[in-house]
């Protein structure tokens, strides 16, 4: 077993070294000047000088990239210009809300989409089943910034039951004793119902935006290999032995038609980790994807590529992690060599 | 082009690929008809084939139909709601809204027409390259589409247009970039399945080089397979467009564009001003949604096998 997960850990390095050197050669091949890129777009040339040594860009590009990683090593990801705190203890501070935000949204997406894909293939024809097509046609066409607002104009101007789009929680609350980062299980910890209804209104609106943008991958897989399991042999046997119908399709068919959703989830959380920036800015969530928004705008480099290495390295662990369990959970998947 | 008509094998039992030739002028009619039949059958394509044509005449014409100029601001009639004066109403400038999404339809289109067709080339050669040599071309465009996947997409897709600058070439070469492992991906296992068909070994014993197996005998015979996904590519490379420029890449105010525009609109949803944001974001939508079930049709057609 041991040995399993040290190969498939061993899989995922070569990724790891794709996105390093990728985020690398981002700034240093690319056409224009790197050192004023960094110094931002009001330094003069002596500070352009400054950072050109600093960045190490006086020297060749093998001993360029070979400071650049040892200062990863050390986790430094260098220094916003419009902060001017280090980019690392910024993304720290931030992910915490950026993972609440994604990880609510695949809860209620996963919640609503794998019984309705498992609903849509008992019944293949039923209204369920057409619903399930529309959601996963319609899910993947619209755009997550435009399905955020449609729920701002909806629920906070129209109907008034959601708080104004701004942020983790609203101005006049505290938040929650810090423990995981997560303000719903800190105020859960903290026994302090009052704000974890407040966090709760405010995360819900996002949560569900990210959500109906992924449930269409989910359900449409869902679908697929529930109609693939429910066809295949195993099951006629269970049927044919007077097994329950439920039984059937719980503990015989869902169990294994769950392999590929959980597959597939790799692909979501490509999906989700994207979505999940412009569902930040419609929310003015203070995730790292706002923080990133913002250092673009600014043209402030530094923060933006700490921003693409951090998404790049969660999603390869992400994926990881996804391939592990399918491991655990299907124990004659053999790791490729 | 004459192959071009050819079914796709699995498709097909009647003519096998080496036919290719032969039934050409039969193909095209029996295609046709295929096409029609399956549109008869299916309204939903034939929809979303209408739809796409008003796209294409709002993008080819649009701009000399609109009745505002998209740029002209009017304060005097700033922040009205849909009217028969102004049919989407006019924004915080008093720009007409109707103008303005009819005119972003060009920009829009040619951004994804070009990237798609940017990678359909990039990743097309280098995956039929892949395929049919195998050994160290195949490691390395493998390498290449397995490094861009390690990326969540619209992530890279960000710091390329960061790093390479804010303009929109860039966001045509980001979105190529990353949509190109599934081209890649998929010329390469088309490729690979063909370079050891009868028809290829014919080919070679008749002294053809590779290069002329590769444009006359491979490529016409997995274009069916690349117009599909093209197709299904659209809709994801205007989405893509758009939340690029929704974050402030790539395109500039004042210049009319669905996901600028949404950007723009969205200060005022909290104030109640709806149509400002919603009109570019309903186009938005439809020109995806037109060009995802366009691409589920054509994939019906071609490849009637991968029917869900």
């Amino acid at each position: 077993m041991l040995r399993t997960i040290g190969k498939r850990i061993a899989t995922a390095i070569p990724s790891l070294i794709g996105v390093i050197v990728v985020t690398f050669l981002l700034t240093r091949v690319l056409p224009g000047d790197t050192a004023s890129f960094f110094a931002g777009p009001a330094a003069t040339p002596q500070a352009i000088e400054e950072v050109r040594k600093q960045l190490g860009l006086d020297r060749s590009l093998p001993e360029q990239f070979v400071s650049y990683v040892s200062h990863l090593v050390r986790g430094d990801l260098g220094t916003s210009l419009t902060t001017g705190r280090p980019v690392v203890t910024e993304l720290a501070t931030r992910l915490p809300a950026s993972a609440e935000l994604t990880l609510l949204g695949l809860l209620i997406a996963l919640l609503i989409a794998v019984p309705l894909g498992i609903i849509a293939a008992v019944r293949q024809g039923s209204w369920i089943d057409h619903l399930c097509r529309i959601v996963a046609t319609a899910g993947v066409s619209l755009p997550v910034f435009f399905t955020g607002l449609i729920f701002v104009y909806v629920f906070y101007f129209i109907l008034g039951i959601s708080p104004a789009p701004l942020g983790r929680l609203d101005v006049f609350a505290s938040p929650p004793p810090d423990i995981t980062g997560f303000y719903l299980i800190d105020a859960l910890i903290a026994r302090d119902f009052e704000t974890f209804r407040a966090a709760l209104a405010q995360i819900t609106l996002p949560a569900v935006t990210l959500a109906v943008f992924s449930l269409a991958p989910i359900a449409r897989i869902t679908r697929a290999s529930m109609l693939a399991v429910l066809s295949s042999e195993f099951i006629r046997t269970a049927r044919a032995s007077g097994l329950k119908p439920s039984t059937v399709v719980m503990t015989y068919a869902f169990r294994n038609a769950m392999l590929p959703v959980i597959t597939t989830l790799g692909m979501v959380f490509s999906f989700l980790l994207g979505a999940n920036v412009l569902v930040e800015k419609v929310f003015a969530w203070p995730g790292i994807g706002s923080y990133a928004v913002e250092a673009l705008i600014a043209s402030d480099f530094a923060p933006v590529q700490g921003f693409v290495l951090t998404m790049a390295v969660l999603y390869v662990l992400i994926n990881l992690g996804i391939d592990l369990l399918y491991g655990i959970i299907d124990p004659r998947v053999k790791v490729e060599a | 082009m004459t192959t071009l008509s050819q079914p796709e094998p699995v498709s097909s039992s009647v003519t096998g690929p080496s036919l290719a030739k032969t039934v050409s002028t039969r193909g095209i009619g029996a295609q046709l008809r295929h096409i029609r039949y399956v549109l008869a059958d299916n309204p939903v394509t034939a929809g979303s084939f209408i739809l796409f044509v008003i796209f294409l005449l709002a993008a080819l014409v649009g701009p000399s139909l609109v009745p505002y100029d998209p740029l002209a601001s009017n304060t005097a009639s700033a922040l009205r709601p849909p009217s028969a004066q102004h049919w989407f109403g006019t924004d915080q400038l008093g720009r007409d809204i109707f103008s303005r999404v009819v005119v972003a339809t060009r920009l829009d289109m040619i951004i994804a027409i070009a990237s798609v067709l940017l990678v359909f080339v990039l990743g097309g050669l280098a995956g039929i390259a892949a395929g049919f040599y195998g050994g160290w071309t195949d490691r390395i465009v493998g390498r290449i589409s397995d490094t861009i996947m390690a990326f969540p997409l619209f992530v890279l897709a960000m710091g390329i247009v960061a790093a390479l600058g804010n303009t929109v070439t860039n966001i045509v070469i980001a979105t190529a970039i990353i949509n190109f492992p599934l081209y890649a991906r998929l010329a390469r296992s088309e490729a690979n399945i063909r370079r050891e068909a009868g028809y290829v070994h014919a080919a070679r014993l008749s002294g053809n080089s590779d290069p002329r197996i590769l444009f006359r005998f491979i490529l016409p015979n997995i274009m069916p397979l690349m117009m599909v996904q093209i197709s299904l590519t659209m809709g994801y490379a205007i989405l893509n467009a758009a939340g690029l420029s929704f974050i402030g890449l790539g395109v500039r105010p004042p210049t009319p564009e669905w996901g600028i525009m949404v950007a723009e609109g969205a200060a005022f949803i909290v104030s109640g001003e709806w149509w400002i944001a919603f009109f570019p974001g309903v186009t938005l939508m439809l020109a995806v949604f037109c060009f995802n079930l366009l691409g589920d049709g054509l994939r019906d057609i071609v490849d009637p096998l991968r029917r869900t």
